[in-house]
């Protein structure tokens, strides 16, 4: 008889039992996005030894104005050949939220397992004027504010809340690239510490360059099962024990820049809090924002903090979260963790945050 | 075990041209404010927000949710965007129907929209690609070619596409909400319109419409709760599925798609549907092009494959002849069209159908209904079965 963990969220015990991710690159300029989306999902499946035969439902997370065109999800698919017809739904969000929907229509147990894939390449345009395109297309777009200004905004507001300092930021974003040296999918990996950081000129004010995230092209892809069929896939499947998503209001004016409440309220549901973490995997694009969520989900200094090198070691849009749960869920499967928690966001400054904690048993 | 859930509150906007009357957030609040009250509920009662609608392009603001969060009264709550082409507003309906079948919510509030007027689809879906196909001649001159072999396989006279112009649109001048009135429609005028897309003349298609689709999607506690306050009967879902298969394939038959067959069987398995024209009562059908109608007929099981044409011809899908299994009597896609609200348009009406209360349009004594949307290139479907009987 397997062994199941207390659930915060949901009754059916799902795992994620595999994760994949392209090598995330500055410009991918010879792939299109099916053609890197194959190797990707080709790996998620073959790390496990099962096809796309073996998964009742399939979600993607993508969304057009990255790549330009209309409905670039629909060529997406042709990744995993959906042939004969499978039951499969899209998300214009972040991967993360594809798991969401995928982990819900798990929660009914007429489908054991899932393909989750997400894509997002910043390479083809500027990602500046994009994500412009994001605002309140009234007010706010016209302005073309650049995602840049509106994180250095943010950085602002906590520096005269005396809630941090340019060397807090620095010491977050020397920590990461330093921890990125031993990911081998990092983009932006170094050993610097804090002081040299602070070195560099500001990119706009008080960020400097190695606050930022990097511009990344790259796709990954995750597949969940639920029950028995986790033990089946995988020795030491990472349980989703809890998932929660909150989104706040768009109105930057509105909101406290220099908290979190929504990733709050989701980590609340999601039970961040009912034991020890081991491990956080936090998506945050702009070192600043780190120190945000992790005051958001009460993470002290005794937690592993992005052992990945989180988004500052690679940033590919629409993926990024959803790798921050496939990097949390390995650091279940080699035994390193047993309650690791991963957060993905989306939107300007924080805007909408999904929390998921992951256990072994 | 899925949970039981039914739609306990509607709401749809007048489509039109242009709502200039309103922003984006101000059309999506119009329904979302009506299904909120017609389910006796505020947005303070909603526990997640599920929302959709078509490619961004189509009003030039990228993931428009974000801005809408707090016009939906999501600001604190989940709120998830799905889009899943021309089937995104059955697919939004389907989403966020789990989220409730699951267990997981009580009442979630689901929108679709488009406001094509902000933007130019014709424009958005001919954005050139690298290394891809344009294409310049929009949704219409992609399907022509696939209508045209239908006609060839099927030996359908050539008016039948438009009867089914001159039927959706009777049946519009039944509905106040539908876009297109035409009163003095008939053969002649579709045929006198200018050909867009050989065969399909300027009346056989859709327009392009603004406006928005909203519906409170609640669980069995939810429903009781809702029924008692306002008297209104849930419309129970009987079975709702999604399948999708690829553009580009040899072995496709775009005509009569297996995407489409199999998501039939898969909801008709769900709500114990074995004859589905003597079992449902209606159905609110995905037709943006007259054609479709006699196609999807075919695809749903509703006759045998090549005789959609002759139930089209008989009159069997039309309310004003008093036919047995009426189709859009809302007056479908081909008179309202907000392209990302459009599957949720169909899925709603099958709701209002169940509840009785879709005024003069209402078959009489409906039970079972069914709703369907899809899109790409024929390859994404969504369906649902609603009935007035718990399941």
């Amino acid at each position: 008889m397997s062994r199941f963990p207390t659930q915060a969220t949901g009754n059916r015990p799902v795992a994620v039992v595999s994760f994949a991710q392209y090598d995330n690159v500055r410009r991918e300029g010879a792939r299109n996005e099916v053609e890197m989306l194959m190797p990707v999902v080709g790996e998620v499946f073959g790390n496990i030894g099962i096809t796309k035969d073996d998964v009742g439902f399939i979600c993607s997370g993508s969304t057009d104005y990255l790549v330009g065109g209309p409905f670039s999800f629909v060529t997406a698919l042709d990744a995993v050949g959906v042939w004969p017809p499978r039951a499969e739904s899209h998300v214009e969000m972040d991967g993360a939220w594809a798991l969401y929907e995928a982990w819900v229509l798990l929660q009914e147990g007429e489908v054991d397992a899932a393909l989750v894939y997400c894509f997002g390449r910043s390479s083809p345009g500027d990602l500046s004027e994009v994500l412009a395109l994001q605002l309140d297309p009234y007010y706010l777009a016209p302005l073309w504010p650049d995602p840049v200004s509106l994180a250095a905004l943010q950085a602002q507001a906590m520096i005269d809340a005396g809630k941090a300092t340019e060397a807090d930021f620095a010491a977050v974003a020397s920590r990461a690239r330093r921890a990125a040296l031993s990911n081998p999918k990092a983009q932006v990996a170094y050993d610097r510490p804090p002081d040299e950081l602070l070195e560099e000129d500001y990119d706009v004010a008080p960020l400097r360059r190695h606050t930022l995230p990097p511009l990344t092209d790259g796709c990954a892809a995750v597949v969940l099962a639920a029950g028995e069929r986790a033990y089946e896939l995988c020795e030491r499947p990472a349980f989703i024990t809890g998932i929660d998503h909150r989104i706040e209001t768009h109105s930057l004016g509105a909101r406290d820049l220099t908290r979190s409440p929504s990733t709050e309220r989701a980590g609340q549901v999601a039970g961040v809090g009912a034991a020890k973490v081991d491990v956080a995997e936090l998506h945050a694009p702009f070192a600043h924002q780190e120190l945000i969520l992790a005051e958001a989900l009460g993470l002290g200094p005794d937690v592993d903090m992005c052992p990945s090198g989180g988004a500052l070691a690679a940033n590919p849009m629409m993926s990024a979260g959803l790798i921050r749960i496939g990097e949390a869920s390995r650091a279940i499967w080699s035994g390193g963790a047993e309650r690791a928690v991963a957060h993905a966001t989306s939107g300007p400054c924080l805007q909408q945050n999904l929390v998921c904690v992951l256990e072994g048993v | 075990m899925a949970e039981r859930c039914a739609v306990i509150g509607i709401g749809q906007t007048v489509c039109r041209s242009k709502r200039d009357d309103v922003s984006i957030a101000g059309l999506v609040r119009e329904a979302a404010l009506m299904a909120l009250e017609d389910a006796g509920l505020t947005f303070a009662d909603i526990d997640a927000v599920v929302i959709g609608k078509a490619p961004d392009m189509f009003e030039g603001v990228m993931m428009p949710e974000l801005y809408l969060a707090p016009a939906l009264g999501a600001v604190g709550k989940p709120m998830l965007r799905v889009h899943t082409a021309g089937s995104v507003g059955g697919s939004t309906a389907i989403v966020a129907s789990h989220l409730v079948a699951s267990g997981i919510h009580d009442r979630v509030l689901t929108v679709a929209f488009e406001k094509q007027s902000d933007s130019d689809a014709m424009w958005a879906l001919s954005v050139p690609q690298p290394f891809a196909a344009p294409l310049l001649a929009g949704a219409g001159g992609y399907f022509a070619p696939i209508i045209r072999a239908y006609m060839h396989r099927s030996g359908a006279p050539s008016d039948i596409g438009m009867k089914v112009a001159v039927k959706d649109r009777l049946h519009a001048l039944n509905n106040p909400f539908a876009h297109l009135q035409l009163p003095d429609i008939d053969i002649k005028m579709v045929e006198d319109s200018i050909m867009l897309w050989d065969p399909l003349h300027y009346l056989e298609s859709c327009p392009s419409s603004d406006g928005a689709a909203a519906m409170v999607i609640g669980s069995e506690r939810a429903a009781t709760q809702a029924q008692s306050d306002t008297g209104r009967r849930p419309a129970w879902i009987h079975g709702m599925a999604m399948r999708s298969e690829p553009t580009m394939f040899a072995g496709r038959d775009q005509v009569n798609p297996q995407a489409g067959k199999d998501c039939a069987a898969d909801v008709y398995r769900q709500a114990g549907i074995t004859d589905p024209r003597r079992q449902f009562d209606m159905a609110e059908i995905y037709v943006p092009f007259s054609w479709y109608e006699p196609m999807w007929l075919e695809n749903l099981g509703f006759c045998a494959e090549g005789d959609g044409w002759k139930l089209t011809d008989e009159g069997a899908t039309s309310m004003i002849a008093d036919g047995d299994i009426p189709w859009n009597c809302s007056g479908g896609v081909l008179s309202s069209n907000p392209i990302g609200a459009s599957g949720m348009l169909r899925f709603l009406e099958t709701a209002l159908q169940i509840r009785g209360e879709a005024g003069a349009h209402q078959v009489a004594d409906a039970r079972l209904a069914l709703g369907q949307a899809y899109g790409g290139g024929s390859q994404f479907f969504a369906m649902w079965v609603v009935g007035v009987d718990k399941p």
